[in-house]
């Protein structure tokens, strides 16, 4: 226990001091860091599901607080989150359903019944519930009327059950913390490999001598061009080189080696060149509900010029950077500032900085991120295939419990 | 209208030529060809008169380069047809044509009216008083009052075809004169050699291309032959294009010289291999074409920078024809210590007044002319420099026409002090009254507690925000700035010395800071008469993103930078900048990803310099004939071309 306190206070300083770059490599060490948190988690032999959840939740808590703007790290909490929930669930109806068999007016059964949270739900319900988490949502499942939230409202009800444990019980202790180690293994998975996920859709979305903008350093777009390039598709990039943090300069590097055809641009030529650009490609920082995206700064000018130009606005994201929440204010409240000397030499402007000499102030902003509205982007591509702005919720309803919005 | 607005290239010369055709009485034409034999600038010297009637026929647009005076083969039998034909007549070289025919005492009537509005009226009467071709005049004034009512034709049909061209439509009309078949049996093995060579580095040209043929790589090399065989005067192709032949015919008499003198093309495209390769062979600057070039903008120069500069000092001693003055804006304008369309525009100028003021008529020649042909060369040097901006090329106009309007009566001091004037009169009236009058009215738009943006560092809205401190108005300052120029740096600077609280950013963070702002000034290097604004590259970003915050957009010009040009991007004319700009970061040495892969034919970079705002982003542009929105433009245009040239 111990040791995944110091891993989590470690990770947490790596967090605040922004070490750790990147919302994938974040998620990833996040969601690992959350394994072993499980791993060590003592789960009493009641309710272990309430249990992890709230070491999880705990753990989630702090991560998120260490960098609030890198939403990648409340959305694989919250993912794990989700993977406890469900894979309890499907455990109960599995054991449900078995005991069903045996006596449908079982009391013990009823109990474990209310300590879940349906009291009233037939057996069938449950299963159909279970079923839609573990399945895409079919045309069935919705007539049978089973609500989304069905799953959902599972609260972890104290339910001190001090009912003897059988055996049957006790292995499903073991079993639930197993099935969501493998759940989490599967996050893990899904996480490093969204980027072959995303970059084998690529071969539909980009044409013979296509001309494509990008902005910014993303390794999803990086994979994604070049997995058009080895379909020998021949087309060129424009790389805007997104100044003060020049990831443009980087990304061109990583193009030329691949051999593709890459042109790069300063940031004021966007609005020149977007009109000869067929498609802007840019990787998102997250995506939020409402299909808005927070992306490298720079973005949202882009965008705008994108549409104007109606131009497609093509933005790549992993599911680990779908985000459940909606954004209000982004530009400022999901931002973040970075070192002035980015921009100015202090040595150089030293001099103005005298505010006694009747002289002005001086004020250097310098933004990480730019958010642009859902209305300015065409298309998301996430690892599941590509989806329209307006999709966005639904799709994150499937990743997420509403109860774990909240966090 | 719709056939005149099409085939721009090919009808105006035909025009032009035609013009001269129908007007030159044989002695005219005569004592053309004996001046051009004489006199190493003819062409230049005597097209001048042209540029004044037709508004922009002179006008050298900025983002050209100096160029060949080429003659393109796809025009060439076009033209020489029209000339057998000579049935087409244009109505701004008929007129032209005819006024230098004209005793003095008719002329100076027309050339105060020869803006566009008066066009007409002042057309007429001379071709009716020109005794013979009572219908062709009669058409000419029919047609010329078509462009004086509709503006944007206005602009199509006058565009430039250029001083070349009009250059070599005079040859060929002369040449229609006097048929050269004493030059047919000059074929010799150095005409065929030249060909064999022209193939030979366009086949070069075209593998050193990366196997991307340029579609009419064919053509052009054909056109090369034609080209490079023209010194050497071809008969070879006169079986085939026998008028074109005779042009280049013609054009085997002028000396080495007489090409350099030649004015450019003020538009060359440089995806033109065989005009490129003339334009070098003409060019002052030794200019090392850079390898690695966006397939885009092919059309237009990019040279190796850094290149030129000490190539051009060491020849400081051979260019006796350069005045100094010249020279030194021109190395100024290379090196960029003078940049900024005011700036270049009043370092021109002014190194133009030390020309007039040294300037002596040579013996024989007439002071009108040779003046004209010296500033054209002049400015072909400073367009080798740098790509003249469009306010340049209107001062340019304005001077030719002073010097072209000069009354033959005058002495040569009087002349002499009389264009001197008249270029001071414009820097003070035109750009620094200018500037007065539009910091006076735009003063008016700030007021206390504004928040106002500004982008790069355009002098008019300094000295916009400096006077509105002065007035003691409350107000801060976005500075918004971008690469590879930083020039917004230099503003910040002077604006925080004087004590306006400001705050700087990056054009990316554009979306962050515009929430708080309340006015967006900006500077323009030129207003197109579609309301386009050309300006600074970024321009156009930071116009969109505040059009898109509802925030009023504010461009600040003086009225001698619009253009009645138009354009609908920023593609079709530009300028290209120092490509390494790109890939080396002033002051991060830590960004240094791109080192060491510029010469990689992967990997291109992309220094554009100005871009053009869509009018609709734009609320008001405050010039000095008031605050007047974008739509307005070419009415000022029009009124301004008018009065402009009348000053």
């Amino acid at each position: 226990m111990p040791d995944v306190q110091s891993m989590v206070a470690e990770f947490v300083n790596k967090l605040r001091k922004r070490k750790i770059e990147g919302s994938q490599a974040t998620a990833k060490c996040t969601v690992e860091l959350l394994r072993s948190v499980i791993s060590h988690q003592r789960v009493p032999h009641a309710n272990q599901a309430a249990a992890l959840i709230d070491a999880v939740k705990a753990v989630g808590q702090q991560l998120v607080a260490a960098n609030p703007v890198e939403l990648a790290v409340g959305n694989v909490v919250r993912r794990v989150l989700h993977i406890i929930r469900e894979e309890d669930l499907s455990l109960t109806t599995a054991a449900m359903a078995g005991l069903d068999l045996l006596d449908a007016s079982d009391d013990d059964d009823i109990d474990n019944c209310k300590g879940i949270g349906y009291p009233a739900m037939s057996a069938a319900v449950v299963a159909a519930a279970a079923r839609s988490t573990l399945r895409p949502p079919s045309l069935q499942t919705l007539l049978e009327g089973t609500p989304e939230s069905a799953t959902v409202p599972y609260t972890s009800s104290s339910g001190a059950d001090s009912e003897s444990k059988t055996a049957d019980k006790s292995s499903l202790t073991r079993k639930l913390k197993h099935d969501v180690i493998e759940g989490v293994n599967q996050l893990i998975q899904e996480i490093s490999g969204c980027h072959e996920q995303i970059a084998e859709q690529a071969i539909e979305h980009i044409h013979q001598n296509e001309v494509i903008l990008t902005l910014g350093s993303s390794r999803t777009v990086l994979e994604f061009l070049c997995a058009a390039k080895e379909k020998k598709r021949s087309f060129r990039v424009f790389v805007a080189e997104g100044a003060p943090r020049y990831q443009g300069h980087l990304l061109a590097k990583e193009l030329v080696a691949r051999g593709l055809q890459t042109t790069v641009i300063t940031d004021s030529a966007v609005f020149a060149m977007i009109s000869r650009v067929n498609m802007v490609i840019i990787g998102a920082h997250a995506v939020m509900a409402n299909g808005g995206v927070i992306g490298p700064v720079g973005v949202n000018m882009a965008a705008l010029a994108a549409k104007k130009h109606a131009v497609p606005f093509v933005v790549l994201a992993g599911s680990h950077k779908l985000c459940p929440l909606y954004p209000h204010n982004p530009e400022v409240l999901l931002n973040e500032l970075r070192s002035p000397s980015e921009l100015l030499d202090f040595g150089e402007f030293s001099d103005c900085l005298d505010f006694g000499a009747g002289s002005g102030s001086l004020q250097v902003v310098n933004p990480t991120f730019d958010y642009v509205p859902p209305n300015l982007v065409s298309l998301f591509i996430t690892d599941t295939g590509g989806h329209n702005p307006s999709y966005m919720y639904r799709l994150i309803a499937d990743y997420y419990s509403a109860d774990d919005l909240v966090m | 209208m719709e056939s005149r607005r099409n085939p721009r290239a090919v009808v105006d010369p035909k025009v032009r030529q035609v013009g001269f055709f129908t007007s030159s009485q044989p002695d005219s034409s005569s004592t053309q060809q004996q001046q051009q034999q004489t006199d190493p600038i003819p062409a230049s010297a005597s097209s001048p008169p042209v540029s004044t009637i037709s508004p922009s026929g002179n006008s050298l647009s900025p983002v050209m380069i100096p160029p060949p005076r080429l003659n393109s083969s796809d025009t060439f039998p076009l033209r020489g047809a029209a000339a057998g034909a000579s049935s087409a007549v244009s109505p701004s070289s008929f007129s032209y044509s005819n006024r230098r025919d004209f005793p003095d005492g008719s002329t100076t009537a027309s050339p105060g009216r020869h803006s566009r509005g008066s066009f007409v009226k002042s057309s007429a009467p001379v071709a009716s008083s020109l005794p013979g071709i009572g219908m062709d005049s009669m058409a000419a004034a029919k047609s010329s009052s078509v462009p004086a009512s509709g503006l944007t034709t206005v602009s199509v049909v006058t565009m430039p075809p250029g001083l070349a061209e009009k250059a070599s439509g005079m040859e060929v009309q002369s040449d229609q004169k006097k048929n050269p078949k004493s030059l047919k049996e000059k074929t010799t093995k150095a005409e065929r050699r030249a060909i064999q060579e022209a193939q030979r580095a366009a086949k070069a040209a075209a593998k050193a291309d990366g196997g991307k043929v340029p579609p009419g790589t064919s053509a052009s090399v054909a056109s090369t032959s034609v080209k490079v065989a023209k010194p050497a005067k071809p008969s070879t192709q006169k079986n085939e294009v026998s008028v074109a032949a005779g042009v280049t015919e013609k054009k085997g008499g002028p000396s080495e010289k007489d090409r350099k003198k030649d004015a450019p093309h003020p538009r060359m495209q440089y995806d033109d291999e065989s005009r490129v390769v003339k334009a070098k062979r003409r060019a002052v600057v030794k200019q090392t074409e850079a390898k690695n070039r966006v397939e885009l903008f092919r059309h237009l120069p990019q040279y190796e920078h850094g290149t030129q500069l000490p190539d051009l000092e060491t020849k400081f001693f051979q260019l006796d024809p350069m005045h100094p003055a010249v020279y030194k804006v021109g190395l100024q304008y290379l090196s960029g210590d003078i940049s900024g369309g005011n700036a270049r525009c009043i370092a021109m100028l002014q190194a133009f007044q030390e020309v007039v003021k040294d300037y002596s008529t040579p013996p024989e020649k007439n002071l009108n002319r040779d003046m004209t042909a010296k500033i054209s060369s002049y400015v072909s040097f400073l367009i080798e420099c740098r790509p003249l901006s469009i306010s340049m090329g209107n001062a340019i106009r304005f001077v030719k026409n002073r010097i072209a309007k000069l009354p033959i009566t005058l002495s040569e001091s009087e002349a002499k002090a009389a264009l001197q004037s008249d270029i001071e009169r414009f820097i003070n009236d035109k750009i620094i009254g200018a500037d007065m009058v539009i910091v006076k009215h735009a003063v008016t738009k700030i007021r206390d507690g504004d928040v106002l943006l500004t982008y790069g560092s355009p002098t008019a809205v300094e000295m916009i925000l400096l006077h509105a401190h002065e007035l003691k108005k409350k107000f801060r300052v976005l500075v918004v700035d971008s690469r590879p120029k930083l020039e917004g740096q230099l503003l910040l600077r002077r604006l925080i010395k004087r004590g306006i609280s400001c705050t700087y950013t990056h054009i990316n963070a554009i979306s962050y800071i515009m929430h708080e702002v309340t006015k967006v000034f900006l500077g323009a290097s030129s207003v197109l008469s579609n309301g386009t604004v050309y300006s600074r590259v970024g321009t156009a970003c930071v116009a969109m993103v505040a059009s898109a915050f509802r925030v009023p957009v504010l461009v600040c010009c003086e009225a001698y930078k619009f253009h009645e040009r138009v354009q609908l991007d920023s593609i079709c004319s530009n300028e290209l900048g120092d490509p390494n700009a790109i890939s080396k970061v002033h002051g991060r040495e830590d960004i240094n990803y791109l080192d060491g892969l510029t010469n990689n034919a992967n990997l291109q970079f992309l220094n554009l310099m100005y871009d053009a705002t869509p009018s609709d982003y734009i609320s008001m542009i405050i010039t000095d004939y008031g605050m007047v929105p974008p739509t307005s433009v070419p009415v000022i245009v029009r009124e301004y071309q008018k009065e402009h040239l009348l000053v």
